[in-house]
């Protein structure tokens, strides 16, 4: 296992990038500690696939270097480098039984016969895929291939890192839970470095130990799930995590108190916003609706089964409130802010508030 | 009306299909949920006609259909894949299925620009689907299934090829749309949570029969067998074999879980209970709740809840908890089960209701 | 799958089956009819049943032209086909080389069969042609119209000049088909060039491959102009293949009842082996 270190690492697929829209990777400066579980989260076109191919040492980055445990290994091959990935679609050798697939990685780096048939075998236990170990690959089902990708990675116990690349795409919804926390359990008991690329953000936050938020090319925030929840540095996290995402509203201030046309809205604290349009960020979840607060014209209620969103219109813009599964809307609505959900943003970025 | 009556479709030995009867109205959106492979796109592909069924028959307002080749029936189709003609630009892409039923041009226009401001491409219409992203593509797709004003509309997976959040807009907009259009839509997918957000009737599909199929909440809410409430539920149902003595069902370790007052006259024997994720809490819900002990297996945290993985005897749950906690595997922590929001089953996983009761 | 039916389709197909049965059943049905029948010429044909069958497969010469077609399919299949993969393997997968190097291969397919012969008679001379000329001047004797040995390496390397590019694009066909993520896989599971050969490209070239060889396998079983125009099937008879023997028969001998049994059984052999190659190689296919 080892820590990654990218550093100041920008890529172009162009072959003489230059201006910074050139770039598919603007600039990324970023530690993975050794034996971390982190997911790289962010909508198509952002650049995570192409930071994780980059790490894997399939692409070579125009600028920059990458150290394992402060080695240079920018230019070492990605077998060189040893590590593992899983890719969005099960990649298997389908005239190789099961058994095979996983012992190809070990013999192919002439592990002895009797450490392979270990290995694969406690592999084998761990995937769940002991019964069918002298089956070939190819008649298997999407999950079980899936399964197999996946064990070819685990194999491998000296690997310096784990990668995966959207591998939960084309499993289907029960088996998905299923594949996620065997996937984090074995992160637990054997503590892999494990980069995990995903668009969803239900994934990504349910697996990684800190989560990097990438949007057009850039890092916008890492953190814990709970951080990125809460505390949103970029209004593009707000909206991006969360379902539905944050409501952001613009508003003007004035010391404790956001006006946002005629209601006034009181703050934790004095946001230190300095020029740039100032918004007010706040999770559907902190939206209170009742019969206090702020008149709001509801618009669609949402039944989604664990609880109700519920669309409302407030001083002409549109809000989104969570509310229970069994409760109702009131005849006259109301909404309150929960001041603990409350983040205000200066250009999009968010400002600290003091006492 | 579209009808199926009595649909079965064996291909080989396999029978993708048994059974199915269903009645869909016009203006009515109808989701199939189930896995994949539970016959979703074989339901239809006998629906549009592009596949005859091995018996039974399919009827189109009163007049039977089966057998009637799909040029003939007025049907759009949108698949998973983004599929529109690479060399036309999106205008022309929306305006094909009128070219080719020989619309004049002054209604094609109409028609078009109509279609891409409901589905937000006026911007595009110059430019041919390579260059746009896939949510575009996707709705280009839309457009022209929407503008052939077709009688029946299928709609197979469209979104799964998606970014989350894009899924999530089109989502919000789709029952919009369907609703301006007031054909029968007919959409599968394999996310419970997707049909909930659409709405509508769902039919629950497992091994090519329809289990359920009634308004989306009730069929959620109220599955008539174990089968449609597993394959309603994301995450998984929780459930637990139970036998029922006087008014309690016995649990592991001498816990008593109360049947509930209306089910009060079920005979003792062995039941099957189930309960959504979000039914199972660390903090009583009430005074009923019943506490039971288990242990952690993993916990996964999403930001303002966690799942938490249990082991009970030898069930395994999925608690889904406000607020976060980081329990470490092997703890034992106490759970409430509550007994208002039990499902019960019986031994061949038909549900057990009061109204049955009363039967 | 059995779909809806639709009758209108049967006219797509009319046209296939009114030339099929033009081309292909109404000749075949008159060289039947020639086999079992004896003619001196002026339309007068005596019943002769089994007999030119019969006489057939007792004569050697038929015998030994069919040893000949056999080596020669052989020999063939085992240059062109790894020879055709080898080259597909190395051809480039992106950029301008890609159109270059599929024309360069088309080049041979386009040349007509005679022109082809035609070509390598006079390339092969060994006082005007390019190559007879200096692979003597080599010191090398080389001469094909009266060595056997050079006839034959004559015409088998005339065949693979011609008849590799078909191996070639079909395979290259079957290799571009396999999606990035298979090499990359590869690379991470540290597996050698003759891993991926073996588990990922071979396994997905194997549909092309046997179209490949029933392919080569079928023309080359069936080759007839090259040898013809180049060897005449000599020196002696050693380059003189079934189908050559064939139009001796019927056209210098005019035995019309002889040659039509020959062809016959010539056209069963021809089924006979492609079925057996067809069957092998995909019952292997199932069995994996």
């Amino acid at each position: 296992m080892a820590r990654i270190e990218v550093n100041h690492i920008r890529h172009s697929y162009l072959p003489n990038p230059q201006k910074d829209s050139d770039f598919a990777l603007k600039e990324v400066h970023h530690t993975f500690e050794d034996g971390g579980a982190y997911a790289l989260l962010g909508p198509s076109g952002c650049g995570k696939t192409t930071l994780l191919n980059i790490i894997s040492g399939l692409l070579h980055p125009s600028h920059g270097r990458l150290l394992f445990n402060g080695r240079d290994v920018t230019n070492l091959s990605t077998q060189e480098r040893n590590i593992a990935q899983v890719f969005q679609f099960p990649v298997i050798y389908d005239t190789m039984t099961v058994y095979d697939n996983l012992a190809f990685p070990l013999r192919n780096r002439r592990v002895p016969e009797a450490d392979v048939d270990r290995k694969v075998r406690e592999t084998l236990d761990m995937i769940d895929l002991a019964s069918l170990a002298k089956k070939k690959a190819r008649g298997l089902t999407a999950d079980q291939k899936q399964k197999i990708s996946l064990g070819r990675g685990l194999v491998r116990s000296d690997v310096n890192a784990i990668l995966f690349d959207e591998p939960l795409t084309v499993i289907d919804p029960h088996m998905k839970w299923v594949l996620r926390s065997q996937l984090k359990q074995l992160h637990r008991r054997f503590g892999y470095t494990m980069v995990y690329v995903t668009h969803d953000q239900t994934e990504a936050l349910t697996f990684a130990d800190r989560v990097v938020v990438m949007y057009d090319g850039e890092i916008v925030q890492i953190g814990t799930p709970a951080e990125l929840f809460e505390r949103p540095r970029h209004t593009f996290v707000g909206y991006f995590i969360g379902s539905p995402g944050m409501n952001v509203l613009p508003v003007s201030l004035d010391g404790r108190t956001a006006t946002l046309g005629t209601q006034r809205i009181e703050l934790p604290g004095v946001p230190k916003a300095e020029g740039g349009t100032v918004e007010l960020g706040i999770r559907p979840e902190y939206v209170r609706l009742g019969r206090e607060g702020m008149a709001v014209q509801v618009s669609k209620v949402e039944d989604v089964g664990r609880h109700k969103v519920v669309r409302a219109n407030l001083e002409g813009r549109e809000i989104a409130a969570v509310i229970g599964e069994d409760d109702e809307v009131p005849a006259d609505p109301k909404v309150r802010f929960d001041p603990a959900g409350i983040n205000i943003y200066a250009g999009s970025w968010r400002v600290e508030m003091g006492a | 009306m579209l009808e199926l009556r009595n649909v079965t479709k064996t291909v080989g030995a396999q029978e993708h299909i048994r059974d199915v009867s269903l009645t869909l109205q016009h203006g009515s959106l109808n989701v199939l949920l189930g896995p994949t492979l539970s016959g979703k796109t074989s339901l239809m592909r006998l629906m549009a006609g592009l596949d005859a069924p091995t018996s039974g028959s399919v009827w189109f307002d009163g007049k039977d259909v089966t057998g009637q080749k799909v040029q003939k029936r007025n049907v759009a189709m949108v698949y998973q894949q983004f599929i529109n003609y690479p060399a036309m630009t999106v205008y022309e892409n929306i305006a094909s299925p009128l070219r080719v039923a020989g619309v004049e041009q002054a209604k094609i226009d109409k028609e078009v620009r109509n279609a891409a401001a409901l589905l937000k491409l006026t911007p595009y219409l110059d430019r041919t689907p390579l260059n746009l992203s896939g949510g575009q593509q996707q709705r280009t797709a839309l457009a022209r299934a929407i503008v052939k004003n077709a009688s029946l509309v299928l709609l197979d997976e469209p979104l799964a090829n998606l970014d989350y959040k894009l899924r999530e807009e089109l989502r919000a907009e789709l029952p919009k749309i369907f609703a301006a259009a007031g054909t029968i839509f007919v959409y599968a997918t394999t996310e419970p949570h997707e049909a909930l957000l659409l709405g509508g009737n769902t039919a629950t599909l497992s091994e090519g029969r329809v289990t359920q199929f009634g308004p989306t909440v009730e069929v959620f809410r109220k599955p008539v067998d174990l089968v449609t409430a597993r394959t309603f539920a994301d995450p998984p149902l929780n459930t637990i074999v139970l036998s029922k003595k006087g008014a309690d069902f016995l649990l592991e370790g001498g816990v008593k879980l109360p049947v509930p007052p209306e089910l009060a006259g079920i005979a003792d024997a062995s039941y099957t209970i189930g309960f959504q994720p979000h039914h199972l809490s660390l903090e009583r819900p009430n005074a009923s709740a019943v506490p039971v002990r288990a242990k952690v297996t993993i916990t996964e945290i999403t930001g303002s809840e966690s799942f938490v993985h249990l082991d009970f005897a030898d069930a395994r749950w999925v608690m889904l908890a406000h607020g976060i906690f980081d329990f470490e595997t092997d703890d034992e922590v106490e759970v409430f089960i509550d007994p208002r929001h039990i499902m019960v089953f019986d031994q061949n996983g038909r549900a057990v209701t009061a109204s049955k009761l009363a039967a | 799958m059995d779909k809806t039916w639709n009758n209108k389709a049967w006219f797509l197909v009319l046209p296939v089956l009114v030339l099929v049965a033009f081309s292909a059943v109404i000749p075949l049905m008159t060289v039947v009819n020639y086999s079992v029948q004896d003619t001196f010429g002026n339309n007068v044909f005596f019943w002769a049943g089994t007999e030119w069958f019969e006489e057939l497969l007792a004569s050697d010469r038929f015998w030994e032209a069919m040893v000949r077609n056999q080596i020669f399919s052989f020999i063939i299949l085992a240059i062109e086909v790894p020879l055709g993969i080898f080259i597909a393997l190395n051809m480039p997968k992106k950029g301008w080389g890609v159109p270059v190097c599929l024309v360069l291969m088309a080049l041979p397919l386009l040349i007509p069969w005679n022109v082809v012969g035609t070509i390598w008679q006079v390339f092969g001379r060994n006082d005007i042609g390019l190559l007879g000329y200096y692979v003597n001047a080599l010191g090398i004797d080389y001469n094909y119209v009266q060595d056997p040995f050079d006839a034959w390496v004559t015409v088998i390397v005339m065949d693979v000049w011609h008849w590799t590019s078909l191996v070639v694009l079909l395979c290259y066909a079957g290799l571009v088909s396999i999606p990035d993520a298979f090499y990359q896989a590869a690379k991470i599971d540290g597996a050698s060039r003759w891993a991926v050969f073996r588990y990922i490209q071979l396994p997905k070239m194997q549909r092309v491959l046997l179209i490949a060889v029933l392919l080569r396998f079928m023309d080359s079983f069936m080759i007839y102009t090259e040898p013809f125009v180049v060897t005449g099937g000599g020196p002696g008879n050693s380059t003189t293949f079934l189908s050559i023997d064939l139009v001796k028969t019927a056209l210098g001998q005019f035995d019309l009842g002889p040659a039509a049994a020959m062809s016959l059984v010539y056209f069963l052999i021809i089924l006979l082996l492609s079925w057996v190659f067809y069957t092998v190689m995909t019952n292997y296919d199932a069995e994996r």
